[in-house]
C-alpha cells in the first residue's frame, strides 16, 4: 500500500512487467489508471486476454481508466475546434510552450480519486513510459514536477501504489533521461531492474531481473535487499530462475 | 515503423527505400511518397522491377485484397524489408514464401503503376503553400507532412473513418532522409541544435496515425550525421523496427579481406514486439548485404577461411574486431557489452 514501483530497463525491453502488473492489479479488484504512452490500446487488450485479464471489459466496468497517448495527441493536433469538450487534453503540453504536465496530473487525479458509486481496493497508477514524454518535450524537472505530484495524492492520500517503466543505459548520452531515471531510483521503494546478459544475445535466457527493496529508506536503515534472477519469456509466461540455472542448461 | 538508418552515401539505404515501395505496388497497394530532395515521381520511375510470373502474383493481388474484419483496423502492419502482407495481428504469415522477388538492373514499367494509386509530399513544393494546421513548436516541414499525411489516410479511408469503402486497402508511406538539413532541421548540422524535439514529436505523430490506420511506413535518416546521440535513444525507443545500414566505402573495411564478398554490414538495432510478449528473434544477429548486377542480398556474414600464413596475425585481430561487433544482439533482446575472450 502507498508504495511506488520502478521498472527499469538496460538493453532490453521491460514491458512485459508492465503487462504483468496490469494484469495483476486489475485480477486484484484494483482501480487502475494506466497512462499508456507507447503502444496503442489494442497491444496491451491482445497480450492482457493472453494472460487471463480483458481490458475492454475492465474499462466497461470502470476498473480501468486508459489514457492511450497516441490517439490523445492525435487529436490534439487534428481535433476540429468545435469536438473538443470542456475539458482539456492531458498531453496538452505537447503543443505549448510551456512545458508544464499538470493537465495530465488532472487527468490522473480525477481518474483515481474515488468516486460514490463502485468499491474498488486502491488505487493504481501505471505508466508506460516515462521517457516518452521528454521524447515529447517535456522537461526533466516537468516529469519529476509530476511523479512527485502523483506520489503526493495516488501514495500517501490515496494509499494507492504507483508503478512506472522507464529506459536506461550504462553509456547513455541521454543526460535528461538519465537524470530522471537516477533522481526516481532514490525516491522508489521497489525498483525491478531488468536487463540483457553482459554476455550478449542468448535463446534460453532472455536476461536477467534485479530485485531491490529499498529496506535502506525505512526507519530500521538497513542496506537494500537484493536478489537477482534471469528469465525467460514465453507467449503467456514468463519463467524465473536462479543465475545459471536455466532449463537449457539443467 | 521501420526506422532505417542511412549508410554513408545513401547508395544502399535508397535502395531498400525502392524496394519497399515496389512492393507496395506489386502487391496493390496504395503509396505515399515523401521527400524533400527528389521529386517523388523520379523515385518512382527508378522502382526495381519485379520478377515474377503471373499465376503468383494474381494469387497475391487476391489475398491483398481480402475483405478484413473489424478489430483489425487498430492494428499496426509492420514493413519488415519485403513486407510481410498483414492478415493476422498475432500471427506471422504463414505461406513460408512472403514478398517478392526484383532485378535492380530494370526499372519497373509504367503499366504497373496504373493499378494503383500514389500520393506524394515533395518538400520545396508543398512549402509555397500557405500551412493549415497548428504546428506545436514543430519543424514547419514536418508538421506540413504530417499534415499531408493525416489527410490522405482521412480522405482514403484507412482509418475506417468510411463505412461505406468495401474494399481496404494499405497505405505505404516512405520518407527519405528525415531529419536532414533539407527538412530544415538542423540536428544533422548542429551539435546543440534549436529544437531536439522536433523529430522526436514528428514521430511520434506519425506512430499514432500509423497505430489508428492500415499503414506502414519506412523513413530513412542519416543518422550518421547525428551529432547528438540521445535523439538516436529516443528515436529508437519510438519506432517497431531500428535497423542501419553501413556500407564499406570508404572505410578501411573495404580493402579487408573478410568482407571481400560483401559490400556492407545490415544492423537489426530492434525488432517489434507487437501484441505479444515476446517477438520473434532469428537465429543470427550479423548480417551483411551485397548487391550484385541484378540482386540486392540481404545475409548472414560469413566470415572466409583463414588460408595464408602471412597475413593470419593481421586478420586475428581483425576476426577480434569483428567478433565484437558480431557479439551485439538486438534491443528488444539483450545486447552484450563485453566480448568474451576465448
Amino acid at each position: 500500500q502507498g508504495k511506488f514501483t520502478l521498472l527499469r530497463d538496460t538493453r532490453t525491453d521491460g514491458s512485459f512487467l508492465v503487462h504483468h502488473f496490469l494484469s495483476f492489479y486489475l485480477r486484484a479488484g484494483c482501480k487502475v489508471c494506466f497512462v499508456a504512452l507507447l503502444q496503442s490500446f489494442s497491444h496491451y487488450n491482445v497480450v492482457a486476454q493472453k494472460l487471463g485479464v480483458s481490458l475492454t471489459a475492465a474499462r466497461e466496468r470502470g476498473q480501468l481508466v486508459f489514457l492511450e497517448g497516441l490517439r490523445s495527441c492525435l487529436d490534439l493536433l487534428f481535433g476540429e475546434e468545435e469536438e473538443q469538450s470542456g475539458e482539456p487534453s492531458p498531453l496538452q503540453f505537447v503543443s505549448e510552450s510551456a512545458s508544464n504536465l499538470k493537465a495530465l496530473f488532472d487527468f490522473v487525479r480525477t481518474a483515481l480519486t474515488p468516486t460514490g458509486s463502485g468499491s474498488w481496493k486502491g488505487p493504481v497508477l501505471l505508466v508506460d513510459d516515462l521517457g516518452v514524454l521528454l521524447s515529447l518535450g517535456a522537461t526533466p524537472v516537468a516529469v519529476l514536477d509530476f511523479i512527485h505530484y502523483c506520489r503526493v495524492t495516488v501514495c500517501s492520500q490515496l494509499k494507492g501504489n504507483i508503478v512506472v517503466l522507464v529506459h536506461s543505459n550504462e553509456d547513455s548520452e541521454d543526460e535528461e533521461n538519465e537524470l530522471v531515471v537516477n533522481s526516481l531510483c532514490h525516491h522508489s521503494d521497489l525498483i525491478l531492474w531488468v536487463e540483457g546478459l553482459a554476455t550478449g544475445f542468448c535463446k534460453d535466457v532472455h536476461g536477467e531481473i534485479k530485485i531491490i527493496r529499498r529496506t535502506s529508506l525505512e526507519l530500521t536503515a538497513e542496506q537494500d535487499h537484493v536478489q537477482i534472477y534471469q528469465y525467460k519469456i514465453q507467449d503467456k509466461n514468463v519463467t524465473f530462475f536462479a543465475r545459471g540455472l536455466s532449463a537449457a542448461i539443467l | 515503423l521501420v526506422f532505417t538508418e542511412e549508410d554513408k552515401y545513401g547508395l544502399y539505404s535508397s535502395l531498400l527505400f525502392k524496394y519497399f515501395l515496389a512492393e507496395g505496388v506489386v502487391c496493390g497497394h496504395d503509396l505515399f511518397v515523401a521527400s524533400a530532395k527528389e521529386r517523388p515521381d523520379n523515385i518512382l520511375k527508378e522502382l526495381p522491377a519485379p520478377l515474377l510470373d503471373d499465376t503468383y502474383r494474381n494469387e497475391l493481388g487476391e489475398e491483398a485484397t481480402a475483405v478484413k474484419s473489424e478489430d483489425f483496423q487498430d492494428s499496426m502492419k509492420i514493413a519488415w524489408r519485403y513486407q510481410n502482407l498483414p492478415k493476422m495481428e498475432t500471427s506471422p504469415t504463414t505461406s513460408t514464401k512472403f514478398g517478392h522477388y526484383y532485378d535492380v538492373s530494370k526499372t519497373m514499367s509504367p503499366e504497373l503503376f496504373q493499378s494503383i494509386k500514389w500520393h506524394s509530399f515533395y518538400l520545396p513544393e508543398e512549402l509555397s503553400l500557405p500551412p493549415k494546421m497548428k504546428t506545436c513548436n514543430m519543424n514547419s516541414a514536418y508538421a506540413r507532412l504530417l499534415q499531408s499525411i493525416q489527410r490522405i489516410i482521412y480522405q482514403e479511408g484507412f482509418d475506417g473513418s468510411d463505412p461505406q469503402k468495401k474494399q481496404k486497402n494499405i497505405l505505404r508511406i516512405g520518407i527519405q532522409s528525415l531529419g536532414s538539413m533539407l527538412w530544415g532541421d538542423d540536428i544533422c548540422s548542429s551539435d546543440t541544435p534549436e529544437d531536439i524535439h522536433s523529430l522526436t514529436k514528428f514521430l511520434y505523430v506519425l506512430r499514432g496515425l500509423l497505430r489508428k490506420s492500415l499503414s506502414a511506413c519506412i523513413i530513412t535518416v542519416p543518422a550518421h550525421l547525428i551529432q547528438n546521440k540521445a535523439i538516436m535513444e529516443r528515436v529508437t525507443n519510438l519506432s517497431d523496427t531500428v535497423v542501419g545500414l553501413e556500407s564499406f566505402i570508404g572505410s578501411e573495411r573495404e580493402t579487408n579481406p573478410l568482407y571481400k564478398d560483401y559490400h556492407g554490414l545490415f544492423h537489426v538495432h530492434q525488432i517489434p514486439r507487437l501484441n505479444s510478449l515476446i517477438c520473434d528473434v532469428s537465429d543470427t544477429k550479423d548480417l551483411a548485404f551485397r548487391l550484385k548486377r541484378k540482386l540486392f542480398t540481404i545475409e548472414r556474414l560469413h566470415l572466409p577461411p583463414d588460408l595464408s600464413d602471412t597475413v593470419s596475425r593481421a586478420s586475428k585481430q581483425d576476426l577480434a574486431e569483428s567478433a565484437k561487433l558480431l557479439s551485439s544482439g538486438c534491443g528488444a533482446m539483450a545486447i552484450g557489452k563485453k566480448h568474451l575472450d576465448f
